[in-house]
Order: structure tokens, then C-alpha cells, then sequence
């Protein structure tokens, strides 16, 4: 596109020559140099704007030699320029100069830092786009084959990640050797570099021809997976994903079957971890008739392996995989190959193991319908809600809903009481936090009789907790049930219990209704709140406690647009007038600003 | 063995294991009370080496290896190896206890004969001895029970099987340290893979095991030459995935100690090989965030390459600049130690190469609000040997200080350092009073040179900024305006073209 940069730069040339003598390269250089790396910092970062200023051509012989000779410095300096690198084309002169910027770049990512390397290839692979075939071949391949043959297992593991970028726009006889360089990393001696290749061999395998995936990149496959180090076989697994999409039902049996089969039965924790981690991306790719042959049986060794952490991980993907079972006969194998398990897990020996369970569970109930819920789920989910762990409560209530559209929540409701009573009352305040949000949710799902009946105690008491943010989240819990409730509701069950508040000895509960107010005026609206709580709030601009007296000139402020203009007038104004004459400061600072804001001055 | 509790948990009490673990569902009674579910002890620990074989056979105590003619010492040997191979469930405490003590028996047997009796080690016994050690020692390692582990807060998961696993170790250890041993034989069954194996049980988060695998590690370094260059270069990997990958595991300060001896062991001239090592591996160490739990190794390490060799003085010296903490005190003072032991070898050839930057970096310390850091740089002036190469420097390093030390004199809040800057000043001054006057007078110019520099550092943006927006403008209009001047050039220092 030298056409499109030829307006640009044309003239900007002509009239920076001026410019030039004003800002000799030395100048910028020095900051660039500077002793102080927090100014060499801010230079690198203004990079752009340097080089904005010398022109495109100055930008390249004078700008990019220099950075490319200097690289040695902080690696903080170094990812700025890395980063900065990327977005350059533009400043360089556009697509036909993109290669001016692959010697910095290629010094950058064989650095030893791996943010500042990985920067670096990002950069590189964005430019990488930015070239025309021929340049792509003519510089980038080469720096790419250069990474890929380094000393030093830095540049080797760069290389990795620019196989796939360069790769399909490549002429075959080119081709040819970016595979051959992408094989001989795969068995670098050294296993950083392994790793690398390992990770990104998901990504090269989908931009190579159908057969050069079979006759190269399965092969690369099975030796990752079964290399000697646990590190990277299991990133074999990740790349198990990307290479089972590409094949046929065929060819997946032969070539990568018995490898994933391997995988799951891996003597290392972590490689079983990974497959059951990533199990609902392989069963997808896999297909349903694998998936029903060799999947099944490896999740149901994975939900009895004897490490936690694989447990943990596969009950995470029950729901999941139950989800993405062929809709005939799912029931069957649910029923019979995946539930058995699922019961063994409820009691658990791990708390993550039986949490995990206990956030996906729940999710069952719509896959197998009511009767089998009913049947089969609901004493799981009743026994996970009395298990010792706070946690595994918590996540089976946080997802009620999904049983709710099934079987309706009142089968649970009579177990589900204790639980919540039993987490509303634990020890830790932010267990007692976690069931608080969830108290809308629960009050629209049980209906107001049974929250009137059971649950409004409760909410009530969290007012006077001893923690303020337990405090604070009960009356924001408040305005929701008002909100899903109605006023009415809030005339008769809660603002009375809120007012009454106002006179008790503790400062901190009175200081609590002035917080309900605030919360529930507007939801409560404009006849509630001037026949009842505004008295309330003025009676307590008189409290012994400076800190009462000035959130009630900030309730004022609150709750002054809903009140009509005489009651402001009226009643508002003197109080605050007074609280403006307080011997407090503060008292004296909040009472002003509600009355400035109220408009009332 | 201590229970760990997991976090975000309610507190698990050890007691009352018998209960139920879940009462029946339909048998609500409405509010349980909170001490019906006490916690069932939570298994600490699990290790992935119990993955039972499960027709498991009876182990029956044999006869003692002293009882037995020496025609039959071998069969008999190889059975109790055999029977050695024998893994045990050790999370369960009361599974097999027979099984348990008779293992036990064997091995201390195994223990005792093949440290005391000669003739034992023959051929034919090496591979019964490596299979026996190798189902025992080699397994992977458990997940860490706590995945933000701190081995200096937290208190290590004990291996659970360690009554017997200790015993393979110890038998291990005096097989290759028995006069019999003959590693000729024996390298056929110790080879890479299985160092490859025992370098990776040094993430064992037991230190018991871990220091038996350092002193196996070193007899096996010292007594298989073939292996040597393979074992460093396994130790550089287990570093570079350290430092680069992981920032975990559990055995850096072991392997640094055994290097720290073969290190010592270098031929002169140092190898490239070596060189690098200490560049590109041990310098980037110190980067690591747990820096302080193999500290005391690494410097080691670092000072036994200078003493080596003190060309590369200058290398270690810009390579701990580099990695100069920014914001953790506490790696600060250990630098700052390392330094101090760095400096005491230094040759003063050396030394002036890297003096400059050094100091600016000491002065850096010696104004940290944190007093501790401040302290320990001042703690320089303190040691004879660095003192006297200041003297010897003093036109070079008293500017580099200088203005530092006078600034924080009048400004660090706390009143110690302010004494010890006070003492330092006043060695300047006797060391070189000249120096020290014409620095003093030049002090306040250099604050106002400062000053103006910023000024005009602040301008160059500014101008760049605006003729950066002008151009902008420039390629999007369509057409040209002639660019007006800017204001009038700033700090030109060194024109050009």
C-alpha cells in the first residue's frame, strides 16, 4: 500500500525538514538512555512519538539501528518496547517496511525474561501479518528458522509460537523446512523448549495439510505425550484437542486413541488432571461413538482417582459432559455409568472434591427430568446441603434455580431451612456474606409466606451483626426484597422492625436504621418515607454521638429528592440549619453539603 | 503428623471421627445443631506412590541373613529385596501392620548387612538392589496440600510412608558408600533416566527426604563420572523451569549445596560450559521470589565461581544490578550480604570496572526508607577491605555517592542512619578533604542543574507531543500546510547530520 503512505509521509517530509534540526536523534536518544529507568521508561513508552517525529525514513535508519544495538536493559524497558514494536508499521513506512522491524524483535525474544520474550513473539506474530508473501520469505521466514536454531533454548522456544503464523502463506519448498524445524524442537534436549512445542503443536496441526498431519504431526504427538518429563505430557493433551477435530472417526482410533487412552491412565497427577480438565473439549472432538467407548470409562476412573485434584477436576465436568451426551439414550448412561459415581463423591473425603460436585450437580436435574430428580438427585443434593463444609452448602443453594424449574424448590425447602440457618449463623463472616446474596434469589423462589414465616428473622438479626459488611449487605438485601416483595410488604414486616432500631443503645444499630433508610426510601417511595421515617431521621439529628448526627444530615441528603417541597422546606431545612451550627466539624461539613445540594441554602 | 487446615473451611476438629458421615435425608429434624457435624479428620496427606496392586500376598518374615550359611546368603538376599518391593498404604495407619513390620525387619536387616558385612555387593545383586530402591523412592509426588506453600511460613506435608521410605534411603546411601560398591557395575542400572528420577523427588516437600536425596545425589556424582555433565545440565533445566515457568520447588537450596561443592571441584581454566551456568542460571536465580530459602546456597555458589575466577567478577556484579530488587526489602539486604561477601574477594582490578554503577546502586540502598536496607549498605564503610578500595577509588566513587548521602543526611527519618551517614560523610572528609569540599561546594549547582534538566526534559515532550499532533493532522488532511517552527531548541547535546 506504498500509495496510501505516499499523501501521508510526502509532505510531512517536506515540511519537517525544519523539524528535523529541532530534534536531533541524540536528543531522543538520551532520554532514551537515561540513567534513570523510570524516565527510560516513560521515553520507551512515547516511542511512537519519537519516531512520529522523525519521519518514516529517519524512523528506520536511525531510530531501529539503535534499538536493535541497545537491547541490553531492564526488563520492565524491554516489554514496553516489545509491546511498542508491535504497532509500528505505520511508523516505519507501512507493509513494504514491516521487515525493518524484525532485527529489534528478533533480539527481543531471546531474551531470558519470558513476559519480555513472549511480548515479543506477539509482536512478531502481529507484524508477521502485516508482510506481503514474498517479504514474508524473503525476512521472516529466516528470522523464524534463525530463532529456531539458536544456542540458547530462549530463541528456540520464541520460535515456537511463529511456526504457525508463517506457515500458510509459504511456498511449498519453504513449507517443507518450517515443518522440519518444527519437528526437531519437538525433541530439543531441552525441555523447556518441548514444552513450547508441545503447547503449540494444537496450533501448527490446523494450518497443515490434512496429510502432513497424519504422516508429521501424529507422530510429534504420541512422543510429547509419552515424553519423560510429566510437564510435557500433559500439554500433549492440550494439543490432543486441536489434532482429534482435524481426523476422521477413522483415523482418531488408530492414530490418537491409543494415546489419550494412555493419557488418562497417566502414572503423573497432573497429566490425568489435564485430561480431565480439558474433558469436555476432547469429548467433543472425540465424537459421541468414542466418547460412549473410551470416554466414559476414563471419566468414571478419573471420578475414583486417588488424588483429589483429578477428582475435583472431573466432578467439575459432570454437568458438562451429561450435557453434551446424544440426546437418545443419555438417560441410560447417566443413570447407569455416571450417577453411581457421582453418589460415591457426595461423601467424599476432599471438601474441593465434594464443592466442585456440589457447584455443578444442581445441573443434572434438567438433563434427567423430575421423576429421576426426585428420585435419584434430590437426596444428593439433600445430603450436600448438611455437609460440614460451608462451601459445598453455598454452591448447592447458589444454584437452586435449576432445580426449581424441575421439581419446584419446596422439596427442598424443609432441608434447605436448616442449611440456611446453619450458614447464616457460621463463624466466618464471609460464609455469612455468601448466603446473604443469595437471600433475593431464595425469597423469590420460596415465595413471601415461607420467607415471612422462616427467613425474615434472620434477615433481621444479619442488622445487627457485628461485622459492618455483613451490616452493610443486609440492608442492601433489604431494598432487594422490597424491590421483589412490594411496599406494602415493607410497611408491614420491615420498616417497623428497622425503626425500631432508632432508640437502641448501641450507636452502631442506630447508625444501622439511618442505612436502611437510605437503602429503601426509593424503593418504598414517596408516602413511606415522609409519614414514616422522616420523623425517624429528624428525632435523630438530636443523638449524643457525633457520628449518628452527620449520617443524618447525609440521609437527609439521601432521601431529600423524594420528599415534596414542603416537607423539605419545613421540617428538612430547620434540622439541617441546625446540624449546620454543630460543635462537630464533620456534623457541621455534611449538614452544609446536603443543604447545598438540596438546594436549600 | 500434623493436620493442615484447608483454607476457607470451617475449623476442623479432630476428634469424634466415628459419625456417620450423612444422616438420611428424609429424617430432617429441622435446626441440627452445629455439633452434630463435627468434621471427620480430613486425610492430610495422599501420595500418588499408593496405587495398589490389589491381590496384594502376605509377607512372612524370613530368616535372619547372619543365620544362613554364605552359600545361601545371596537367594536369601534377593528374596528379602524382593519382599523390600512390598509397597504399603501408609495413609491408612492400621491397614497390614504385619506386613508393615516385617518390611521394616527386612530393611534394617538390608540396612545393617550392607554396611557392615564385605563380599555382600556381587554382581548378580545390583539389579534386585536398583528395582528394590526404585519402587520404593520413585513416585510422583503428591499434589502439595497447600497450593500457595511457603516453606518458610508454612510447616511441610511429611511423607506419610517415611518409616520405611527412610530406611531405603539409608540402605541406599551405604550401598554406594560401601567399600564393595563398584560403580563399573552399577552404571548400568544407575543411568540418566534414573537421575532424571531422582532429581525430580527433590520437590519432595519432606526435608528429611530431601536431604538424604543430597547426600545420594553427591556419592552418586562423585562416584559416576559419566553422569556428571548429564547431572548438571538436569540441574540447570530444574533451575530455568524455576526461574522461568514455575517459581516452585522444594529442593533448590539442596541442589545449590551440592553445587556449590562441585563447583568447588572445577578445573582452571573454567569451562564455557561452567560460565554460563553461573550467567545465565545462578544470576537469574536470584530473581526468584523465594530467594531467601536458598539464599546462603546460592551466594555461595556465586562466590566459589569468583574465587575461581575473577574475571567474571564483572559479569556476577552487572547481573545483580540487573535483578536488583525494586520492591522487597527483605531480598534487598540479601543482596546487599551477598554483595559485602563478593566484595571482600574482589581483586581491585576488578573492581574499578564495576565501581561505578555499584555505588550508584549502594546509594540508592543507603537512601530506602526502610531502615533495615539503609543500614545494611552503610555496613560497607564498616569493612576494612571495601573501605580501603574506596580510598584507593575515592575520585570515582565519592561523586557517585555523594550527593545521595548528603540529601539523606538531612532527610531519612531515622535518626541511626542518619548517625551512620554522619560517620561516613566524615571518613569522606578525612580521606580526601579537597574531594570532599569541592563535592560540597558543586552540590547545590548539580540540585539546580537537576532542576533545569528536568525543564527541559519536560519541554522536548511537550514540543514532541505538539509536532506529533500536527502531523497527524498533516496525513489526514489532504492537503499540506507548511509546517510553522517550534519554539526554540532545547538541551542540544551533540548535534547531528
Amino acid at each position: 500500500m506504498a500509495g496510501a503512505a505516499g499523501p501521508g509521509t510526502g509532505p510531512v517530509a517536506a515540511g519537517g525538514d525544519g523539524d528535523d534540526s529541532l530534534y536531533p536523534i541524540a536528543v531522543l536518544i538520551d532520554e532514551l538512555r537515561n540513567e534513570d529507568v523510570q524516565l527510560r521508561l516513560n521515553s520507551i513508552k512515547k516511542l511512537s512519538t519519537i519516531a512520529l517525529a522523525l519521519g518514516v525514513e529517519r524512523t528506520r535508519t536511525e531510530l531501529l539501528p539503535f534499538l536493535t544495538d541497545t537491547i541490553y536493559d531492564e526488563d520492565e524497558v524491554l516489554l514496553a518496547l516489545a509491546e511498542q514494536l508491535g504497532n509500528f508499521t505505520g511508523l516505519v513506512g507501512g507493509p513494504d517496511f514491516a521487515h525493518c522491524l524484525l532485527p529489534p524483535l528478533e533480539s527481543l525474544a531471546t531474551v531470558e525474561e519470558t513476559v519480555v520474550r513472549d511480548k515479543a513473539v506477539e509482536s512478531l506474530r502481529q507484524i508477521s501479518q502485516e508482510h506481503t508473501p514474498i517479504a514474508l520469505e524473503a525476512h521472516f521466514v529466516p528470522l523464524v528458522k534463525r530463532l529456531a536454531s539458536g544456542d540458547w533454548f530462549t530463541s528456540r522456544t520464541s520460535a515456537c509460537g511463529l511456526f504457525s503464523v508463517c506457515y500458510p502463506r509459504a511456498s511449498n519448498a519453504v513449507k517443507a523446512e518450517i515443518r522440519q524445524h518444527f519437528r526437531s524442537l519437538c525433541s530439543d534436549d531441552t525441555p523447556m523448549v518441548r514444552r513450547a512445542a508441545a503447547s503449540k503443536l494444537g496450533e501448527f496441526a490446523k494450518v497443515l495439510e490434512l496429510d502432513s498431519v497424519k504422516s508429521e504431526i501424529v507422530p510429534l504427538f504420541t512422543n510429547l505425550a509419552s515424553d519423560e518429563q510429566d510437564s510435557v505430557r500433559l500439554l500433549a493433551v492440550e494439543a490432543c484437542v486441536s489434532i482429534a477435530q482435524l481426523l476422521s472417526q477413522e483415523d482418531l482410533e488408530a492414530l490418537v486413541m491409543p494415546t489419550l487412552r494412555q493419557a488418562a491412565e497417566d502414572k503423573s497427577w497432573r497429566v490425568r488432571y489435564m485430561v480431565a480438565d480439558k474433558f469436555s473439549e476432547l469429548q467433543k472432538a472425540v465424537g459421541p461413538k468414542i466418547t460412549l467407548n473410551d470416554l466414559i470409562p476414563a471419566f468414571q476412573n478419573l471420578l475414583k482417582d486417588c488424588e483429589a485434584e483429578v477428582r475435583a477436576a472431573a466432578a467439575h465436568k459432570v454437568k458438562e459432559l451429561c450435557e453434551n451426551l446424544p440426546p437418545e439414550g443419555r438417560e441410560t448412561i447417566i443413570m447407569n455409568q455416571i450417577l453411581p459415581f457421582i453418589k460415591e463423591l457426595v461423601s467424599d473425603t476432599n471438601q474441593h472434591v465434594k464443592s466442585a460436585l456440589a457447584s455443578v450437580i444442581m445441573g443434572l436435574s434438567t438433563i434427567l427430568g423430575k421423576e429421576n430428580t426426585i428420585e435419584h438427585l434430590l437426596p444428593l443434593f439433600l445430603a450436600q446441603l448438611k455437609d460440614e463444609c460451608p462451601e459445598v452448602r453455598l454452591n448447592i443453594i447458589s444454584n437452586l434455580d435449576c432445580v426449581n424449574e424441575v421439581i419446584g424448590i419446596r422439596q427442598l425447602s424443609q432441608s434447605l431451612l436448616p442449611a440456611i440457618v446453619e450458614l447464616a449463623e457460621d463463624a466466618k463472616w464471609r460464609v455469612r456474606l455468601a448466603i446473604i446474596e443469595y437471600m433475593p434469589l431464595l425469597a423469590g423462589q420460596l415465595g413471601v409466606q415461607f420467607f415471612d414465616e422462616k427467613l425474615n428473622s434472620l434477615c433481621m438479626a444479619w442488622l445487627v451483626d457485628h461485622v459492618y459488611a455483613i451490616r452493610e449487605a443486609a440492608t442492601n438485601n433489604l431494598m432487594k426484597l422490597v424491590k421483589k416483595f412490594g411496599t406494602e410488604w415493607a410497611q408491614n414486616t420491615i420498616v417497623p422492625k428497622v425503626l425500631v432500631m432508632a432508640s437502641d443503645p448501641n450507636y452502631l444499630h442506630r447508625m444501622t436504621t439511618l442505612f436502611c433508610i437510605n437503602a429503601l426510601s426509593e424503593a418504598c417511595g414517596q408516602e413511606i418515607t415522609t409519614k414514616q421515617m422522616l420523623p425517624i431521621v429528624l428525632k435523630m439529628a438530636g443523638d449524643q454521638v457525633a457520628n449518628v448526627r452527620f449520617n443524618v444530615a447525609k440521609s437527609l441528603q439521601k432521601i431529600g429528592p423524594i420528599l415534596d417541597t414542603d416537607a423539605l422546606q419545613e421540617e428538612v431545612k430547620p434540622i439541617l440549619q441546625k446540624l449546620g451550627q454543630d460543635e462537630d466539624v464533620d456534623v457541621k461539613y455534611f449538614a452544609q453539603e446536603a443543604l447545598s445540594v438540596l438546594a436549600l441554602a | 503428623m500434623e493436620t493442615k487446615l484447608p483454607p476457607a473451611s470451617t475449623p476442623t476438629s479432630p476428634s469424634s471421627p466415628g459419625l456417620s458421615p450423612v444422616p438420611p435425608p428424609d429424617k430432617v429434624d429441622g435446626f441440627s445443631r452445629r455439633s452434630l457435624r463435627r468434621a471427620r479428620p480430613r486425610r492430610s496427606h495422599s501420595s500418588s506412590q499408593f496405587r495398589y496392586q490389589s491381590n496384594q500376598q502376605e509377607l512372612t518374615p524370613l530368616p535372619l541373613l547372619k543365620d544362613v550359611p554364605a552359600s545361601e546368603l545371596h537367594e536369601l538376599l534377593s528374596r528379602k529385596l524382593a519382599q523390600c518391593g512390598v509397597m504399603f498404604d501408609f495413609l491408612d495407619c492400621v491397614a497390614d501392620l504385619k506386613g508393615k513390620e516385617v518390611k521394616r525387619a527386612a530393611l534394617n536387616e538390608l540396612v545393617e548387612c550392607v554396611g557392615s558385612t564385605r563380599g555382600v555387593l556381587i554382581e548378580p545383586v545390583y539389579p534386585d538392589i536398583i528395582r528394590m530402591i526404585s519402587v520404593n523412592i520413585f513416585r510422583t509426588l503428591p499434589p502439595s496440600e497447600n497450593p500457595e506453600f511457603d516453606p518458610e511460613e508454612d510447616e511441610p506435608n511429611l511423607e506419610p510412608s517415611w518409616p520405611h521410605l527412610q530406611l531405603v534411603y539409608e540402605f541406599f546411601l551405604r550401598f554406594l558408600e560401601s567399600p564393595d560398591f563398584q560403580p563399573s557395575v552399577a552404571k548400568r542400572y544407575v543411568d540418566q533416566k534414573f537421575v532424571l528420577m531422582l532429581l525430580e523427588l527433590f520437590d519432595s516437600e519432606d526435608p528429611r527426604e530431601r536431604e538424604y536425596l543430597k547426600t545420594i545425589l553427591h556419592r552418586v556424582y562423585g562416584k559416576f563420572l559419566g553422569l556428571r555433565a548429564y547431572i548438571r545440565k538436569q540441574c540447570s533445566h530444574i533451575f530455568l523451569r524455576f526461574i522461568y515457568e514455575l517459581e516452585h520447588f522444594n529442593g533448590v537450596a539442596e541442589l545449590l549445596e551440592i553445587l556449590g561443592s562441585i563447583i568447588n571441584g572445577f578445573a582452571l581454566p573454567l569451562k564455557t560450559e561452567h560460565k554460563q551456568f553461573l550467567v545465565r542460571v545462578l544470576i537469574p536465580l536470584h530473581s526468584v521470589k523465594s530467594l531467601s530459602v536458598f539464599h546462603a546456597q546460592l551466594a555461595y555458589c556465586v562466590v566459589q565461581f569468583l574465587e575461581k575466577d575473577a574475571t567474571l567478577t564483572e559479569h556476577v556484579i552487572r547481573g545483580l544490578l540487573k535483578y536488583w530488587p525494586k520492591t522487597c526489602t527483605q531480598k534487598e539486604v540479601m543482596f546487599l550480604g551477598e554483595m559485602e561477601e563478593i566484595l571482600d574477594v574482589i581483586e581491585p582490578s576488578q573492581f574499578v570496572k564495576i565501581q561505578e554503577p555499584l555505588f550508584k546502586q549502594v546509594a540508592r540502598c543507603v537512601s530506602s526508607p526502610h531502615f533495615q536496607v539503609a543500614e545494611r549498605a552503610l555496613y560497607f564503610w564498616n569493612n576494612e577491605y571495601i573501605l580501603s578500595l574506596i580510598e584507593d577509588n575515592c575520585h570515582t566513587v565519592l561523586p557517585a555517592v555523594f550527593g545521595t548521602l548528603y540529601q539523606v543526611s538531612k532527610e531519612h527519618w531515622n535518626q541511626t542512619i542518619v548517625s551512620l551517614i554522619y560517620n561516613v560523610l566524615k571518613t569522606f572528609m578525612e580521606m580526601n578533604g579537597k574531594l570532599f569540599d569541592e563535592l560540597t561546594a558543586s552540590y547545590k549547582l548539580e540540585k539546580q542543574q537537576e532542576q533545569q534538566k528536568a525543564r527541559e526534559r519536560q519541554e522536548l515532550w511537550q514540543g514532541l507531543e505538539e509536532l506529533r499532533l500536527r502531523r497527524l493532522q498533516g496525513t489526514q488532511g489532504a492537503k499540506e500546510a507548511p509546517l510553522q517552527r517550534l519554539p526554540p531548541p532545547v538541551a542540544t547535546s551533540g548535534g547531528q547530520s
